[in-house]
Formats: structure tokens, sequence, C-alpha cells
């Protein structure tokens, strides 16, 4: 059977399937279980509407517990034992990990990665979306800016693989230096700040997604609080960061975690452009250097990882819990 | 402290005009409201006057000073909003130190500044809340002291008690009098669609409709002498009713046969020679009814509804569908009116004759 066609009978009897579930059970709950019918009509009423959110909830339910809360448990077993799987050796994989040096210049660079992503593409998404917001032809440069998004982790990493090429007839940073005479040279084995130009492709992806956030907080601010301000003497700078900013504070905190967790889980930009090499290693990526090779010690990597995601996530819940209030 | 002067003040988007020619003179120390129906360009004219949108025509001058171009923080004047647009983010204290804080004053300065306000306002023990935890009556006193630490020439008020519930917009209405009234110097606009507002605060009312100024005035003059059928009947609630008839006799007094019964009344409008048998509509508040036995009498029909409200009983005479009923307005209680035939006349004092939509006293 084509993949095409295998693909199509998996859409139809995944929507379909779920379509068929809620309106059968349902139709269990409401008809033969709990009839609305009979003496006790009230009770049976109250207890159906009791059980129907579960009802509803309990695919989901169960697809996260089979393929999140049952992984995440497999891999903190998991990360106990050895490499091959047989010998269970209790933190041993934790301790190895903290006595690597490329471990360690892992995390740097993580916590790095961390700090610098977020911060620029938040902020030049909110400027963007300031700026944009005033042109009249301020929507198409919106869909350009976000147009990266649409693109895959690889896909953009591969583009900008060009842009650092070695070759002036291709590189851009290259083609600048030989314009003013100077040698070429290779971007991405710069130490240190290698790691700069890795973080410019996963700001370009997600400037686009800060932007359209923020760019619906700012119309949001009401009219009045800006005129108010305007009255009381405000520039344009002031009305933005004393008036504007502060009332969508919430929201850029929001874009901002978002960012972060993303930041954490990104290995593709690595691992296409460096592969880890000339100190660019991040946590995902050196996860991935010890995959099907330790797979003990590549568990205990990822277990790291979820412990660092996991405060920023809860954070980022609560603030956006707060947002919809 | 200051003179406002509109001279031919106009204001279009576009190919649409929406204020045409305005003219206007506001001395120091008037309270001027802005009333008319919604739509009629009040709160425009408004916030042209604050600078939040161009004037697209004729000149207005503060003090003799060209204020077309100038920006809205340097003509010396303070808004309240309607929605108080506080700034969320800051205590009352920074909502109200905001404006002189970018003036640059010193710190001893805002704080005189802004303890007087709240002191005026009685807002002393809320300085260090934010916004979200104060009443709307108390959002709006500080939204009335961030224009007042200021010290502006000009207040400007859009509309500024629609959204509190009625009991607190009396109460805020006496308070905001009464601070005029502590400030004989300053000069306030006010924009409302409430009359009641309108007729308790006003030194000057600006009726505006059809693009332009309907009448200027006191309120009384405007509820004594509107100068044209929509300003009569914009003013004074229920509305005035006006009757169809024709000028029977003219001279110092005016004498109209309304159609509906056929009866005489008498104006002290005068009229012209030329105006006999002239069509006209003869203008009589509720409130002035009387009942009548005489043939002098403005109409006469069957009470339909009557409303007693203790103090008054508002009678509704049968109309014609479509039409607006003729409602008389009694005091006392008239419950027993309903379904009677009654007879409705005026003083000539208070009867007004409108030929083609303008009063004969202003012609």
């Amino acid at each position: 059977m084509s993949p095409l066609v295998q693909g199509a009978i998996t859409i139809f009897v995944g929507v379909f399937g779920c379509v068929g579930y809620f309106y059968a059970a349902n139709l269990l709950l409401d008809k033969v279980i709990y009839p609305a019918k009979g003496p006790n009509i009230g009770r049976n009423i109250n207890r159906a509407n009791a059980i129907r959110p579960w009802l509803f909830l309990l695919p989901a339910i169960l697809a996260l517990s089979i393929y999140l809360v049952y992984p995440v448990i497999g891999s903190l077993i998991r990360s106990m034992y050895n490499r091959a799987g047989n010998e269970f050796i209790g933190l041993g994989n934790y301790t190895s990990l903290a006595g690597d040096p490329e471990f360690q210049t892992a995390l740097i660079n993580n916590a790095l990665w961390a700090l610098v992503v977020p911060a620029a593409a938040t902020f030049f998404g909110l400027v963007v979306a300031q700026l944009t917001d005033r042109l009249s032809w301020g929507n198409i440069a919106k869909s350009l800016i976000f147009m990266p998004m649409a693109i895959s982790f690889v896909g953009a990493s591969l583009i900008w693989k060009f842009v650092y090429a070695g070759d002036p007839d291709i590189g851009i940073i290259n083609a600048i230096r030989d314009g003013m005479g100077l040698d070429p040279l290779d971007p991405l084995q710069l130490p240190f700040w290698n790691n700069f130009f890795l973080m410019v492709i996963l700001v370009w992806i997600q400037t686009g997604f800060a932007m359209v956030i923020l760019s619906a907080a700012l119309r949001g601010v009401p009219e009045d609080t800006i005129e108010a301000a305007i009255i009381d003497g405000a520039g344009p700078f002031r009305v933005f960061f004393r008036i504007k900013v502060p009332q969508i504070m919430g929201t850029i905190v929001v874009v901002w975690t978002t960012i972060t967790i993303l930041v954490l889980k990104v290995f593709d930009i690595v691992y296409t452009m460096t592969g880890g090499n000339f100190g660019t290693e991040i946590l995902p990526s050196y996860m991935m250097s010890f995959m099907f090779r330790d797979d003990g010690r590549a568990t205990a990597v990822a277990v790291v990882i979820m412990i660092v995601v996991l405060p920023v996530m809860i954070w980022n819940i609560r603030q956006a819990q707060k947002e919809m209030r | 402290m200051a003179d406002l002067i509109l001279k031919g003040v106009a204001k279009s988007y576009g190919d649409v005009n929406v204020l045409n020619d305005i003219n206007l003179d506001i001395e120091t120390g008037e309270l001027i409201v802005f009333v008319g129906p919604s739509g009629c360009g009040k709160s425009t004219l408004l916030r042209m006057v604050a600078g939040l949108e161009k004037i697209s025509g004729g000149t207005f001058t503060i003090d003799g000073q060209v204020m077309n171009d100038v920006p809205p923080s340097q003509r010396g004047i303070a808004m309240v909003f309607q929605t108080y647009a506080l700034y969320p983010h800051m205590t009352v204290r920074d909502n109200m130190a905001f404006a002189l804080n970018i003036a640059g004053k010193s710190k001893a300065e805002i704080d005189e500044a802004v303890n007087g306000a709240a002191e005026k306002l009685q807002l002393k023990e809320y300085l260090d809340r934010l916004p979200k935890a104060l009443s709307g009556g108390q959002r709006q006193r500080v939204a009335i002291g961030r224009a007042i630490v200021r010290d502006p020439k000009v207040y400007l008020f859009d509309e500024p008690l629609s959204n509190l519930d009625a009991a607190l917009r009396v109460a805020t209405r006496i308070e905001i009098a009464q601070l005029k009234e502590q400030m004989p110097d300053s000069t306030m606009i006010y924009v409302t669609h409430d009359q009641v507002e309108a007729m308790t605060l006003a030194s000057r009312i600006v009726v505006l409709a059809n693009k332009g100024i309907a009448q200027v005035g006191t309120p009384l003059e405007l509820y004594e002498r509107p100068n044209s059928e929509f300003v009569a009947q914009f003013i004074g609630s229920p509305q005035m009713n006006l009757l169809a008839g024709e000028i029977v006799e003219t001279g110092a007094q005016t004498r109209v046969q309304t159609d509906q019964g056929g009866g005489t009344i008498v104006s002290d409008y005068p009229s012209n020679a030329d105006d006999q048998g002239a069509r006209v509509r003869v203008g009589i508040r509720p409130e002035d009814m009387v009942v009548t036995d005489s043939a002098d009498f403005a109409y006469e029909g069957k009470v339909a509804i009557t409303e007693a409200l203790g103090e008054v009983t508002l009678l509704y005479f049968e109309a014609a569908t479509g039409q607006d009923p003729v409602i008389g307005k009694r005091p006392g209680v008239h419950s027993d009116d309903r379904h009677k035939t009654l007879r409705m006349s005026a003083p000539p004092e208070k009867v007004h004759v409108f030929r083609d939509g303008v009063s004969l006293h202003y012609r």
C-alpha cells in the first residue's frame, strides 16, 4: 500500500474514531448506564454529568500516561543502569557526567542559549511588533518575519550554512571580509563566538513567534492609557517602555518562557551546523552523541534536561493561566 | 487663566465632514458642557481641543496663542477619560506623579502636588494601591487627581461619569461641582450625553447637532428659550410636545390654532403680519401643561396611560401609530385621569412657536 493511502486511512480512522468514541460513550452513559428516566431520574442525571468529563478526558489521559508518564519513569530507571542496561549502578551515570568536561561545556553553553536566545527573540519580536503596527506595509513585513517559523530547524540551519560559508562567493560574512581585504575564515570554528552564530539561527526563527503574540498583546493595550500618557507629556519611547510594555508584561513572560523551553530542547541546529564540535556542544546534542552507544548515559542527560526545563515550564503555565483570568 | 477661542474649526476624515465651522469663545473660569446626540462629534471636538485629533480647518487659540499644531502636553490642558485611563501597573501615587516626573519636577514638588490633590479628593489612604484595588468612583477621582496635579489651564472631561452606577454618578457629579467651586479660575470643558449633568454643572451649554453648533447658552436659556425644535426637544425630559397648527393672530403676541381639537393658544413670542396663516408648530413642555375648561387651549385628547410618580403624574395621550404621544405632567397624584378626555393649555410665556423648525423668538 502506498504511504499516501496509508496516511489518508490513518487520518480518516483517527478523526472519525474520535468522533465515534465521544458519540458512543455519551450515548452509552445517557441511555444505558444512567438513563434520564425512571424513578431515579434526578440522581441519574447528576451522576451522568459527574462522569461525563472523565469520559471525555479518558483518551487524552490514557495517551499521555502511555506516551509521557511511562517514558519519564522508564527513563529515570534506565538512567540508573549501565551501558548494556543489565547492571544497576545507581547514580553512577550522573557522577561520571559531572566529571566530564564535555558535559560541563554543554551545560554552560546551554545556559548561554537559554539566556541569550529568549531575550533576543523576545526583544526583537517586541520591537518589530511595535514598528510594523505603524507601517502601511506592516503586514507584509510581519509575514516575511514570521516565515522562518515555517522552516524546519534543519532547513534553517542549511540556509545559515550558506551565510557562514567559507567561500566568499557564497557566505556573506566572508564576502564582507573579502571586500575589506581580509582572509576568509570559518565563523563556526571561532571558539566561544561560534555559539552565538548558532544562536542567531534560532533567534531568526523565533522572532516571528514572539512578534505575532506580542503584536496581539500590544493591540490589547487600552488606547486611552496611551492618550493619557501623551497628554501627560510622554514621548514615543516613554509611552512604549513605561506604558505599553508594563501592561503586556504577562504576555512577555509567557513568550519568554515558551522560547526558553524550546531552547532547552533544540538540538537540530547544533547537530546540523557543527555536530557539537568546536566547543558548541549543548545538552540535547550531547545526549544525541551517546544515544545508541550508551543509553544509560544518554537517558541521564535527558533527565538532567527535564529537571532544568521543569521549573521554567511550571512558571510558564502559571503565567499563562494568570493571563487568561 | 485661559480664554479659548475656536474660529471656523472643522474636522473631516478624508471626504467625510464630521464638524463644520465651529465658532465658540470660552472665557476663563467657565464650565462649558458639550451635549448632543451620539455621533454628533462632541467627543471629537473635545479631542481636537486636547490635541488628540488634528484640526482640519480653522484656528484654535488658548490665551491668544494658536494651538492647532501644538502637541497635547504643551497646550496646558489635562483630560479625564470616560474609562479613567489609569495606568494599571502604577500605584495611585505614581499615576498622579507621572506627568510631573516627565516634566522633571523635583521630588519635593511632586510630593507636595500629589499629596495636595489626594487631600482634596480624599485619596490619601489609597496612594500606594494599584488602580485595580479601587472602586469605580475612586478610580475616577484618581483620574481627576492626575489632572489636578498638573495644574492645567483647561480641564477636559470626556463623559467622566458614564461608567459609574447611578448613585455614584450623582455623588461624583456633586464632587466635580465642588471642585469647580474650589478652582474658580480654571476653565473646564465637559462632554456628556446626560442632560441632567449638563443642566446642573454647566455655566454654558453647547448643543451640537448636524456637524455644527445648534445653540449656545446658559442651561436655563436653553430650557426657556430654545432656538429650534431640535434644541427644544433635546433639553428637558420628557421631551417638549410639538403640536402642528396655524397662526391666526400676529403682533406682540401670537395666537395659534392647533390642528388637534381646533382650540387656539397665545404665545408671548412676537410675529410679523406676513406670518398670518403660516404653518407652525407650537412647543409646550409637559410640565407647563395645565388642564383647562376654557375655549383657549392647545390640545384636546384622551389619556391612554398615566404614570403616577408620587410628586407628579405623567399623562400619555392617545396618539396615531408611529407618532410620539403628547405628554402632560400634573403635580400630585391623578391616576383617575386615565381614559378621560382632557383639554390642555399653557400660560403664554411658556408657549414656544417654531416656524420651519426655528423659534419665532430668535428671528
